[in-house]
């Protein structure tokens, strides 16, 4: 009975967790409900001032490395991001990650599906170079078919060409 | 004067290769512009032969004449203007009635409704040299189906007066949109060629892309993201069953093509990051590898005799056309003009190749001769893709994506001369259509 009761929380945990990812494809989790209810440390668990939660991981390290017009080499920029998040993996060792590929709308529907499998897996092999294990990361490219930002100006299209590291797991801290 | 119509004939066919004749040398680009004028033809409502018969009549008639007048070869003459009506299918026809309104061809039909089955019959005559056009013919099946037998007296009467191979009564599967571009709603959709008909063989919870019609019309192909990752489904469209076929851990699998046979797809698997073109053998799962190199193969179509692969790849530098032996192999280059070229489809008479074309900012659809030369550009607009072609291979169905924040995805069919470039109507957005062969 004891059991139930301890898988019913951690779906309960789960359910809360992928709340605290408001846009899965989006940036900027929104709100993250800064101070409400702080713990004695003034840091509320799982809320962006936890260290080692998903949300923090997302806003202060950095979930996402943006290419060129049809390109997949890493900037020096993305280097750097992806260098925050392999230390974070690196200290946070009970997440998985996903990384998600994207291109912007200029491009065909195949092309772009490839192309962001391209950009996925050079994030992915450079967070590998930083020693995080390849069993804790996935890849997978959704090309074109979901952009962040929706106008059809090079402004919008530089958010949309990107590689977003998602994280799964690390409830059970 | 069975010449006057013939000659009528010959003079849309030069029209149409007229626009082809003003392309010269193989690189050079145009969208061709082609004006010819419709070929005028009546057709009196059908008779009705039972009481019950008298809806599907002006149905069945109406649906006909649509088919001839969306080809943009044909105009149809105004009831308003007959001076003789038909009222009976098997009296002789008042030539000098049609002449004198210049109906140049004129189509008479009956329909007769006996509970949930109904016939069709029609003549088709040659006005100006007073004669029948072929032989009368007769359809009959149920009343639900009455649009196929309105497609298939068009089909004929098409093919008699163009001498090019029917299309009317075909079907199209696409994928359904709604919604914005940051959370578009995608479902697999099947439609007649113009649009009705609509029937939905999946939800919109996981996106799906480019279904793609079996030889046969009896299956399609399509990638979903059901399982989490790109997959390739083969889904059996009277049962709306699907099964997903076979795929390692950790790739992807895309951009499927059945083989001429049916037995055999062709797509693109992604793994480490590099995309390469495969077959598989749908009954085994067995796959092969036709390419390997590391840069992006992908959107491969065979040749209509299975002898042949073109695809589309990165190799040089930037998206081009090629085409390989169906067993791999060195592949031959075929896109040599300005731009980027994707999504190659062979056409079913095996003698041109359909692509999607991005140049300084614009798509265009455009078709080439097999070793790249008399490119034709027959679009242009902010985002035009995915090419598929009428079982005739005369006309192109594609998509067209607006520009900006409220953009949205719509068919369009269009010409193989550029011409008749028309929205094709669908209840919500569409895009990846493939259209189906001719129905049996």
């Amino acid at each position: 009975m004891n059991r139930f009761l301890t898988s019913g929380i951690l779906i309960a945990a789960l359910a809360l967790g992928a709340c605290t990812n408001p846009d899965r494809f989006g940036a900027d989790g929104a709100g993250a409900g800064a101070n409400a209810g702080a713990g004695a440390n003034g840091v509320v668990p799982g809320s962006a001032n936890d260290p080692t939660s998903a949300a923090y991981f997302q806003q202060s390290i950095g979930d996402r490395v943006l290419f060129e017009v049809d390109q997949s080499n890493l900037t020096a920029i993305g280097r750097a991001t992806l260098d925050g998040q392999a230390q974070w993996l690196m200290t946070n060792s009970d997440y998985q990650a996903v990384i998600e590929g994207h291109a912007d709308e200029q491009g065909t529907r195949e092309y772009n599906l490839a192309l962001g499998a391209r950009r996925a897996n050079a994030a992915q092999e450079y967070l590998i170079s930083k020693g995080v294990p390849p069993g804790r990361l996935r890849v997978i490219s959704f090309g074109k078919e979901r952009p962040i930002e929706i106008c059809s100006e090079e402004s919008c299209y530089a958010k949309n060409r990107r590689a977003v590291t998602v994280l799964a797991g690390g409830l059970t801290s | 004067m069975k010449l006057r119509f013939l000659s009528l004939f010959l003079v849309l066919i030069c029209a149409l290769s007229g626009a082809v004749a003003a392309q010269q040398g193989p690189l050079r680009i145009e969208i061709t512009e082609g004006v010819i004028e419709p070929l005028p033809f009546a057709v009196p409502s059908f008779q009705p032969e039972s009481a019950e018969s008298g809806q599907l009549a002006g149905d069945i008639s109406r649906v006909v004449s649509e088919d001839l007048t969306g080809t943009g070869l044909f105009r149809e003459v105004p009831a308003s203007a007959f001076i003789s009506t038909v009222s009976d299918f098997n009296a002789p026809v008042q030539y000098a009635d049609w002449k004198a309104i210049n109906a140049q061809a004129l189509i008479t039909g009956a329909v007769n409704v006996q509970g949930n089955s109904v016939s069709v019959k029609f003549r088709l005559y040659d006005v100006f040299s007073g004669a029948e056009l072929g032989d009368g013919l007769q359809f009959s099946g149920t009343t639900e189906g009455w649009r196929r037998m309105a497609h298939k007296v068009a089909d004929a009467v098409y093919s008699r007066i163009t001498g090019e191979g029917a299309y009317f009564d075909s079907r199209v599967a696409y994928v359904s949109e709604t919604g914005p571009k940051d959370a578009r709603q995608k479902r697999l959709a099947i439609m007649d060629y113009d649009g009705a008909n609509v029937q939905y063989l999946t939800d919109s919870g996981s996106i799906v892309l480019a279904p793609r019609f079996s030889p046969s019309g009896d299956r399609v192909l399509y990638t979903s993201y059901e399982s989490g990752f790109p997959r390739i489904y083969v889904l059996d469209i009277g049962s709306v069953q699907r099964r997903v076929l076979e795929s390692a851990e950790g790739t992807m699998s895309f951009a499927p093509r059945f083989s001429p046979s049916g037995q055999t797809v062709v797509y693109s698997l992604t793994q480490g990051g590099n995309t390469d073109i495969y077959t598989m053998d749908i009954a085994s799962g067995q796959s092969v590898r036709l390419t390997n190199t590391p840069s992006i193969e992908t959107a491969p179509s065979f040749s209509p005799d299975g002898g042949r692969i073109v695809f589309e790849s990165d190799r040089s530098g930037t998206q081009q056309l090629y085409i390989m032996s169906a067993t791999g192999g060195e592949p031959t280059r075929i896109s040599f003009g300005e731009g980027r070229y994707g999504t190659p489809v062979w056409s079913p008479r095996g003698d041109l190749v359909a692509f999607t074309k991005q140049n300084k900012g614009r798509f265009h659809i455009g078709v080439m001769r097999l070793d790249g030369s008399e490119e034709r550009l027959l679009t242009a607009s902010f985002l035009d893709e995915g090419p598929t072609w009428a079982p005739n291979g005369r006309v192109i169905m594609f998509a067209r994506e607006t520009q900006g924040a409220g953009g949205s995805s719509t068919l369009y069919s269009v010409d193989i001369s550029g011409r008749n470039l028309r929205p094709v109507r669908t209840p919500e957005g569409g895009s990846d259509p493939s259209w189906s062969p001719l129905q049996k």
